[in-house]
């Protein structure tokens, strides 16, 4: 068996030479002081791989159109088996590529690794950035959210007051100063199609550069004998991808990524920010204004690039150990100092949004309720019903039958009748009388009757300032004048899309003191707590449109 | 040099660090491989998780279906197609087998799906592509079809004629 399997690896290697081609790559020689400060450009492929391989897992699902796009996502976030692990690996998968290649250049500018003759590959590198903060760029929009799409005009905008190029950057980002259908399929198109193949071959023009000049020994390393790249530097590599994919890994699957509303180019209380990695340059904007402006959007950026490449040609100097390379030391504490205030800057003076957001990563069911079907979430919570019924996949306790199961439902009004007096309806329940209203227990009843094996998740993950606020909606008898969800009766206006016309402190005023707010108005007064104020509010500047 | 250190007597542990680098390198690879692609098969092979529950729709007009040849009735039905919920055109073949009992066929040869129609002559369902016929409840007369028409669930309220979900007839109904 074995001599079969030797005699046709050497059938294969004579017809294609692989075995050779591998060996070769295998076996190279590296300086002798080698080791784990050289894995990280290894780790950087890995990830860029990584990226590449969820990037068309995603695309096999994800329907590149500002029509379809956030729905597409909501599907493979939602509906997917897997979905979000996937796009928890792409979207982290990006941060972290960001941070390794940061950490990359670092090494190799602290050791001075571009001296002659491998400044070209200094330069391929440098292309490399600027090739990962484009993914950065345009990725950032395709999801079609709020976020992503406040966020790409900002960025357009910066474009288009480059002078003399802005307008033809502008026009070439597919319209002038709006952002849409062009613009979304041009960012995916670059994203997908151009700089994939680009990136592919730059990183093979960089390992070519690298395998031919060799790896950058230390200074007096020269004489000490050189060893082999496999296995122990292979194993070295091997272990630093295995610990930023485990890293990867646990990031998504247990830190969230938000998706926020659909795109709303009418949305004004919405705060745009750019991705972690973009801020400094956002943040850069606050202090250059008027026709310092440019400084900023472009002098700035364009500088910084233009100091990378000629880094191997300012610094000539012999080779010195890393602990000598003071200059450059100082230079690199400078950049990050500069790098990190800015971006602490930008986190600490970015506002709070005035609406929270909701996560449309999960699905949102409980949103489309009427305000009793939710009120009978609040209620359900307060009774503490799970402490003894299932309902579809949720609660532990099996004591009473699965709330989800709709093959034995009954009428609201038997719920009622049983929910006061439980033995009388279900002769031997122990259920205990729950002590709630008429009223509060028609919701309950009515959250009850809407609720099934698929929803129940859903609904049961209606945040607290949803179910809390329906509450108060409920008891206050809101209903009676104003409609949600095509719930109530039509007198005063309709609630649903409030957070297009009025601000937070303006409904607040309004509950206070109507009168002043809108003259003539027939609403009273309500005198909410500080707590309930928040939850009333919340829920109704987060009624769907 | 690689003569001299060949004969040193630090070959032996050389060669259990050798084996252990290399079943590290395996190892990792191996999990690394594990963890992208078993998630990766999960999410392209396992179907989406349901929305809704089928609906009846309703497919025309009890009092139009006379008793005779099957007729094809056209309707629009709301399918889920990935991420939306689209409207679309649908029809059914429908035969009256009784006062108040109707069958109503899915429209799709059950071969290779391709639309079959009445043919009043031969008196059955002929599938223009492989020329397999059907009779009119549904049994397999000639050609390739491996099964009898799918039927539509049936459902007759107020004089309408309601369709639920289409089933596949494993077996030839008597």
């Amino acid at each position: 068996m074995k001599e079969r399997l030797a005699r046709l690896a050497e059938w294969l290697d004579q017809r294609t030479g692989i075995e050779t081609a591998v060996r070769n790559f295998l076996y190279e020689d590296i300086p002798a002081s080698s080791g784990w400060h050289q894995v990280l450009g290894s780790v950087v492929v890995f990830l860029f791989l990584v990226q590449a391989f969820t990037g068309i897992l995603l695309a096999f699902n994800y329907a590149p159109t500002p029509g379809d796009a956030y729905n597409s996502l909501r599907y493979i976030l939602t509906e997917l088996t897997g979905g979000r692990l996937i796009r928890g690996l792409h979207h982290w998968g990006a941060s972290m590529m960001i941070v390794v290649v940061a950490l990359h250049m670092i090494q190799v500018f602290l050791y001075g690794a571009y001296k002659k003759p491998r400044e070209a590959t200094w330069l391929v590198g440098v292309a490399l950035l600027l090739l990962t903060l484009a993914y950065g760029l345009t990725g950032y929009l395709l999801p079609w959210d709020n976020r992503a799409y406040w966020g790409t005009v900002v960025t357009t905008q910066i474009m288009a007051k480059v002078p003399v190029m802005g307008p033809y950057l502008s026009r070439l980002l597919g319209g002038e100063g709006a952002v849409g259908n062009v613009t979304f399929v041009r960012f995916y198109a670059l994203h997908v199609l151009l700089l994939p193949p680009i990136t592919t071959f730059l990183i093979a023009l960089h390992v070519y550069l690298v395998r031919k000049h060799g790896v950058a020994p230390v200074p007096g390393d020269e004489l000490r004998p050189r060893k082999k790249f496999y296995p122990e530097q292979l194993f070295k590599d091997t272990a630093a991808i295995f610990a930023a994919f485990a890293v990867l890994f646990v990031m998504a699957v247990a830190v969230r990524v938000p998706l926020e509303r659909l795109a709303d180019p009418t949305d004004n209380s919405y705060v745009p920010r750019p991705d972690w990695y973009f801020l400094f340059l956002f943040e850069m904007l606050k202090f250059f204004q008027g026709p310092l402006e440019i400084v900023g959007t472009v002098i700035l950026p364009a500088v910084a690039i233009l100091a990378l490449v000629l880094v191997p040609f300012v610094d000539r100097g012999r080779a010195k150990r890393v602990a000598q390379r003071t200059m450059a030391m100082a230079v690199f504490a400078l950049a990050a100092l500069g790098w990190a205030g800015l971006t602490v800057a930008a986190l600490a003076t970015t506002p709070k949004p005035a609406v929270p957001e909701v996560d449309y990563s999960y699905p949102t069911d409980w949103i489309e309720l009427s305000p009793a079907e939710l009120a009978g979430i609040g209620y359900f919570r307060q009774e503490k019903c799970m402490s003894c019924h299932p309902v579809g996949g949720q609660g532990k306790q099996k004591i009473g039958p699965n709330l989800a199961d709709t093959t034995s439902r009954k009428s609201a009004g038997w719920m009622i009748e049983h929910f006061k007096r439980p033995a009388a309806m279900v002769p031997g329940s122990i259920m205990p009388p729950i002590n709630l209203s008429d009223p509060q227990l028609s919701t309950l009843a009515s959250f009850l009757l809407k609720l099934n094996e698929t929803n129940a998740a859903a609904l049961l993950a209606a945040p607290e300032f949803a179910a809390e606020g329906a509450i108060l909606y409920h008891k206050h008898n809101c209903g009676a004048c104003h409609v949600v969800n095509g719930a109530g009766v039509q007198a005063g206006p309709p609630l649903n899309s409030l957070r297009r016309r009025r601000t937070r402190s303006w409904i607040e005023r309004h509950f206070v003191d109507p009168q002043r707010m809108s003259p003539g108005t027939i609403m009273p007064a309500y005198k909410f707590g500080p707590r309930e104020m928040e939850h009333i509010v919340t829920y109704l500047l987060t009624l769907p449109d | 040099m690689s003569s001299v250190q060949a004969l040193t007597p630090r070959e032996d542990t050389g060669f259990t660090r050798r084996r252990f680098y290399l079943a590290a390198i395996y190892g990792f690879w191996g999990l690394i491989g594990a963890a992208l692609g078993a998630p990766a098969l999960i999410y392209l092979l396992l179907p989406p998780k349901p929305r809704k529950g089928v609906e009846w729709i309703e497919a025309g007009d009890l009092r139009s279906l006379a008793a005779g040849p099957p007729k094809e009735l056209v309707f629009r039905r709301n399918r889920v197609d990935g991420w939306k919920v689209i409207s679309e055109k649908s029809s059914a073949w429908v035969v009256k087998t009784g006062e108040n009992e109707i069958v109503a066929f899915g429209p799709q040869c059950t071969h290779l799906g391709c639309a079959y129609h009445w043919d009043d002559l031969k008196k059955g369902f002929l599938c223009p592509c492989h020329a397999s016929v059907f009779s009119p409840d549904g049994r397999v007369v000639s050609g390739p079809a491996p099964r009898p028409l799918d039927r539509f669930d049936v459902r007759l309220e107020n004089g309408k004629l309601l369709l639920g979900a289409l089933r596949e007839q494993m077996e030839p109904t008597e």
